[in-house]
């Protein structure tokens, strides 16, 4: 019997008859998932109509096949409980009897009505968690510097160079397409306006002073937040996922010491060096970018560069550097750590630490400009 | 008979990389029948199965289920076929961000002709045939014990009450009352719908149980395939260590005495 040529007044799911003790339902063909398919609810909504005379005899020995699915759509129809006259076969039987003490699924858990100000509250405390929870492995962090000054042998080498290698030496690519582009549009911008002033000349203050204290530190921040910080709790998380955060922990390796300390470290090193490089590429696409449109002297503006800008202004950028890297590292290996062994809250964890660890980074910006607002900003004439 | 062929394996062939894993394995299964697929670890038998699945592309050879190759299906057929057919995966392979009811109804929602209220239903008694109690229902898959992990999955493979089974050791990590009535589910619904399973298993006592035939995998090839009363008369090192060890002494007992 194969579903299509199933139609609907054949009905070739019952038939009605009068036996001897009266009327008698027989139902036919195969109560299962693939031969009932669309038909199921018209079956259903049908032999509901059946179940409702209490006096017709139900005759199920006639079933072909009866899987699980046809079984609940009879109970159902039935109103689940077993009509008063029932002819049935033993293994349809053993079927129903399980449906009788089948428990009844448990209701899901109802929303509260106070839910806005319940989800605001957990909002709240969650951040203050977050918060604890950074500063504590911080802190658990700094216990592992302290034990490796004193176990120098300890020191998981192999980790922070591959770290290095991964956040750094991998980053360069993208960071030099970006900052090389980043330079070129801000200096096409500028030069025009400087050029109808006749100010020429200072496209290498702006250049300079803009890329490498602000453009330079915070585009290769936030390149690297949204590169590593994101493949770092993911794999803190795929760790949790599969248990191997477990077996480092019976190993007796602490999770800080051999997953988290490399991390902060190698991009502690890495990002000041990504820095340098994406402020050494925007200012040349800068200068470049200059020298076509208002044909500014590539040797003149070189030379002229560390008169414009103040060396400090490099030492703050790299300083960002290195805040800002150890800093996404932290956030990253917090979240990856927090991840529950499920996929969901792995995606929730690692879109959490990226927005997270990208606004820590213009925070940083923030506090680095107001703490040195006057440093290196006066021009020595 | 070729109408009854479910499934048709016709010269396989199967390497990682150097590693040659099968060599030339032909092989059909029959409709209602309990086909296990044993070997050694390592054998390349979840191998064998998920090529069966066509998750893995044979390097040599063809697979054909239900009498259609995986590259003569369009996206409908494909999906019917699919419907027809259920797996156990050996890990369970559960949703983990969904709960344990949500892993079972999901097959079921997928097929947009169920109602909730029937689904609901079904998932429960699914549930109730694989001994899960109902309040672990809503719990996630980490929070289930190794063994339930099991049950679970093996509801979720019978959500739709396939035809046909894959099953990748099925009582691996099941106590052995467990194991008993995993057995009598089996049995069970062969009664009442014909069934045809392809099962992996190591466990002896299941293996003698239902299976109708077994297939020995040893040396990249098929080195075996009948019924367990003929397997156990082949001179094969590996069928003499599998069947006839102590173990196996113990557990296929009354066989081993008649023959
Ligand atoms: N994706 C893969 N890449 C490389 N080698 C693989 C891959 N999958 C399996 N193998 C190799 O193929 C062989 C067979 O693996 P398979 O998982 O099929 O074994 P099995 O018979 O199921 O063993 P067990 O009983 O332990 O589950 C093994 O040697 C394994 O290392
Ligand atoms: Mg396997």
């Amino acid at each position: 019997m194969s579903p299509s040529n199933l139609n609907d007044d054949a009905s070739p799911w019952y038939q009605v008859i009068t036996g001897q003790d009266g009327p008698c339902i027989r139902l036919t063909g195969s109560y299962t998932l693939s031969a009932l398919d669309r038909q199921l609810r018209k079956v259903a909504a049908k032999l509901a109509r059946f179940a409702a005379q209490s006096d017709l005899y139900w005759d199920l020995t006639g079933i072909q096949q009866m899987d699980h699915a046809g079984a609940v759509l009879i109970w159902r129809a039935w109103g689940r409980r077993r009509p008063a006259h029932l002819l049935i076969r033993p293994e349809q039987e053993r079927l129903f009897m399980h449906l009788e003490k089948a428990h009844p699924a448990p209701k899901p858990v109802r929303r509260d009505i106070l839910w806005p100000i319940l989800t605001l509250g957990r909002r709240y405390f969650l951040f203050w968690d977050h918060l604890l929870g950074i500063i504590t492995l911080s802190g658990l962090v700094l216990l592992n510097v302290f034990y490796l000054l004193k176990h120098p042998r300890q020191i998981p080498l192999r980790e922070i160079s591959a770290n290095l290698f991964r956040t750094g030496a991998q980053a360069l690519g993208i960071t030099a397409l970006v900052g090389f582009l980043i330079g070129i549009v801000l200096s096409y911008l500028t030069s025009e306006q400087l050029h109808t002033f006749g100010a020429d000349v200072f496209i290498v203050n702006i250049l300079g002073m803009s890329i490498i204290r602000e453009l330079g530190p915070m585009l290769a921040a936030i390149l690297v937040a949204g590169r590593s910080g994101s493949s770092m709790t993911a794999q803190l998380g795929v760790m949790r996922v599969t248990e191997e955060l477990d077996a480092l922990t019976v190993m007796g390796i602490p999770h800080s010491l051999r997953l988290v300390l490399p991390k902060i470290i190698g991009l502690g090193l890495a990002m000041p060096l990504v820095v340098l490089w994406t402020s050494a590429i925007a200012l040349l696409g800068g200068i470049l970018a200059a020298d076509l449109q208002i044909g500014l002297n590539f040797q003149y503006a070189l030379s002229s560069l560390p008169d414009a800008v103040p060396v400090a202004n490099l030492w703050i950028g790299l300083g960002k550097g290195v805040v800002c890297g150890m800093m996404i590292a932290l956030i990253a290996c917090h979240f990856g750590l927090r991840i529950k062994p499920n996929t969901e809250s792995l995606g929730e964890g690692t879109t959490n630490s990226v927005v997270t660890s990208i606004t820590a980074v213009i925070l940083i910006d923030a506090v680095f400009a107001v703490v040195f607002s006057n440093v290196g900003l006066k021009i020595p004439r | 008979m070729a109408s009854d062929c479910i499934i048709e394996i016709e010269g396989l062939h199967t390497h990682f990389g150097s590693t040659v894993i099968h060599e030339n394995i032909s092989l059909n299964v029959y409709k209602g029948e309990i086909l296990s697929l044993v070997g050694g670890s390592g054998s390349g038998k979840t191998t064998l199965l998920r090529q069966m699945l066509g998750l893995e592309t044979p390097a040599q050879g063809s697979v054909k289920i239900f009498g259609y190759s995986r590259y003569d299906c369009d996206f409908d057929l494909l999906k019917s076929l699919r419907n027809r057919s259920g797996v156990l995966f050996q890990q369970g392979a559960l949703f983990s961000a969904l709960t344990v009811f949500d892993n079972i109804a999901l097959p079921m929602r997928e097929l947009h002709c169920l109602d909730e209220e029937m689904i609901r239903d079904l998932v429960m008694l699914k549930l109730d045939m694989v001994e899960v109690a109902a309040q672990h229902a809503n719990k996630m898959p980490a929070e289930l014990s190794g063994g339930m992990i099991k049950r679970v999955a093996l509801a979720r493979a019978l959500a739709l009450d396939p035809e046909l089974l894959f099953l990748d050791e099925p009582t691996a990590g099941l106590d052995p009352a467990l194991s008993e009535s995993f057995v009598e589910l089996i049995q069970a619904l062969r009664q009442e719908l014909t069934l045809t399973i392809v099962m992996v298993t190591h466990d002896l006592d299941t293996l003698a149980a239902i299976s109708t035939r077994i297939a020995v995998l040893a040396d990249q090839r098929l080195v075996a395939l009948g019924k367990l009363a003929d397997i156990i008369k082949i001179d094969h090192p590996f069928i003499k260590d599998f069947f006839l060890g102590k173990r196996g002494q113990n557990a296929l007992g009354k066989l081993l005495t008649h023959s």
